[in-house]
């Protein structure tokens, strides 16, 4: 279970104090999940942070009962003085694992070659999306908390990361968010949208994708549902 | 969505706490010697072996110059009990200070705390002037170029006192400069000075007395003091006041560590 309880976080800015999620609540149980749309700068990130715990809200409680991956994003979460194996290393070694017998699917799935050994400074977006992917699913998380990484990279590991997640993990929980409509359409059985600070829920993927979709081409005021 | 399995309130257990905390620093003292050494020629060796360098250099300048020390000790031991010294606590505030900065990253694994990551630049700091401060002891003592100490005991404890007042000042440099920049640029000037003034160079009984007691509110001039009371006995007239150097470890270890807390909460990516 995972509990998120009247969160608030407030940016300070050059312009004062600027409140990005208001007053947010939700639960996951195991084995459930939810896709959170938002357009650019809506906060979708900064809530993942928050879940994960890699930031603290400024107000409320987020409860962890299982556990919570860090978030998968593209960029963050690498040294990258380090190569893409010691960075294996070294999240292996944060979360208690031997990480010998995880080199082998890492190195198959990222399919880096030669750059596995190389430190991340070099690699490409879809580089790093590839070895972000690979580390978290080579810790057993009981929530992925996934941030557009799925968004970028190619057809094929699209189709690698659907594999992997959602067949071979089909029993995990995940959040994730994306500005993407139809990857949250594809993948999640609940969807919210983040608007104005506010996190929106809808009875079905569908309401909240038209709803959605309607503040995209309009600048429309939310409905409130 | 459905009933909570379990109830998470309170204070999770120690024991496993400290688990955690061992693997997040063996994680991150493992990626600091990666990337601050290498794999390619000495590798980890280079934690000692910088600061025996320049522990060396400076004994072979002031050997050079003759420096009017105008007692019994030899010079090569006077270097490196002085300048060891200042390793202990220069180098950990140094290091701590781009160290949150450089290590951001891994703060989005949420066991992974700033603390930690000062922590683990401080012990490796530590563990660097500590190596260096022996072995180069053990290799002029042997060619018989430095006495052994009088009272080990006493070294060991002058020495514990350096390294705690490394650290809490490394936490202090290292929480401020995450809340500003400035900070960090004040460092460094701040401890070129205050190396000249550290006792390093000059033991306490050689100055007039009013200087003596204004050197003395320096907290690392009563460690270096104390080492060399330990190392030489009683050929040295030394002036020290533990519980005065104790008195300031503490409140800097208890500053350092509440802004470590309040520089946590406002972390951000």
């Amino acid at each position: 279970m995972l509990a998120i309880q009247h969160v608030s976080k407030v940016y300070m800015t050059r312009h004062g104090p600027r409140e990005v999620l208001r007053d947010i609540s939700f639960r996951l149980g195991r084995g459930e999940n939810l896709g959170i749309l938002g357009r650019n700068g809506a906060g979708k990130s900064t809530l993942i942070r928050l879940i994960s715990g890699a930031e603290r809200p400024t107000s409320g409680r987020i409860v962890r009962g299982m556990r919570v991956s860090w978030p998968l994003a593209f960029g963050g979460a690498f040294q990258t003085h380090l190569t893409g194996l010691d960075n294996l290393k070294f999240v292996c070694r944060v979360y208690g694992v031997d990480y010998k017998p995880l080199v082998p699917f890492v190195e198959e799935f990222t399919e880096l070659g030669i750059y596995f050994r190389e430190p991340v400074l070099h690699y490409s977006n879809g580089m790093l999306t590839r070895l972000a992917f690979a580390l978290s699913m080579a810790i057993e998380f009981d929530c992925f908390l996934i941030d557009e990484a799925m968004v970028v990279g190619d057809v094929r590991f699209h189709e690698r990361c659907h594999v992997e997640l959602f067949h071979k993990r089909k029993d995990r929980a995940f959040i994730l968010v994306t500005h993407d409509a139809n990857v949250i359409k594809l993948y999640c059985k609940n969807a919210c949208v983040l608007h104005e600070g506010r996190l929106l829920p809808f009875p079905s993927v569908d309401a909240a994708y038209d709803f959605y979709q309607a503040t995209m081409s309009t600048q429309a005021e939310p409905i409130e549902v | 969505m459905s009933a909570p399995r379990v109830q998470l309130t309170g204070r999770p257990p120690l024991l496993p706490c400290l688990g955690v905390q061992w693997r997040v620093l063996h994680a991150l003292l493992m990626r600091e010697i990666i990337t601050r050494f290498g794999r390619e020629n000495l590798g980890v060796l280079w934690l000692a072996g910088e600061p025996m360098l320049f522990t060396l250099g400076v004994a072979t300048l002031w050997t050079a110059a003759g420096l009017r020390h105008g007692s019994a000790i030899p010079i090569i031991a006077f270097a490196v009990t002085g300048y060891s010294s200042v390793l202990m606590w220069r180098n950990s505030a140094n290091r701590a200070g781009s160290a949150v900065a450089n290590n951001k990253p891994l703060l989005f694994h949420r066991n992974v705390q700033i603390l930690d990551v000062l922590l683990t630049r401080t012990l490796l700091e530590i563990g660097g002037a500590t190596s260096s401060f022996i072995v180069l002891s053990l290799i002029f003592i042997f060619i018989g170029w430095m006495p052994p100490p009088v009272d080990m005991l006493e070294v060991m404890f002058a020495w514990f006192m350096l390294a705690w007042f490394g650290a809490s000042l490394a936490l202090l440099i290292g929480a401020a400069s995450a809340y500003s920049e400035i900070v960090e640029r004040l460092w460094h000037p701040a401890a070129y000075l205050l190396f000249p003034l550290s006792g390093a160079a000059f033991m306490v009984d050689w100055l007039p007395v009013g200087m003596q007691n204004f050197v003395l509110l320096l907290p690392m001039v009563n460690g270096t003091e104390m080492l060399r009371e330990g190392y030489f006995g009683n050929v040295v007239a030394t002036h020290y006041d533990v519980g005065y150097m104790a008195s300031c470890c503490l409140v800097l270890s208890l500053g350092g560590l509440f802004l470590v807390r309040q520089v946590s909460r406002r972390v951000e990516f």
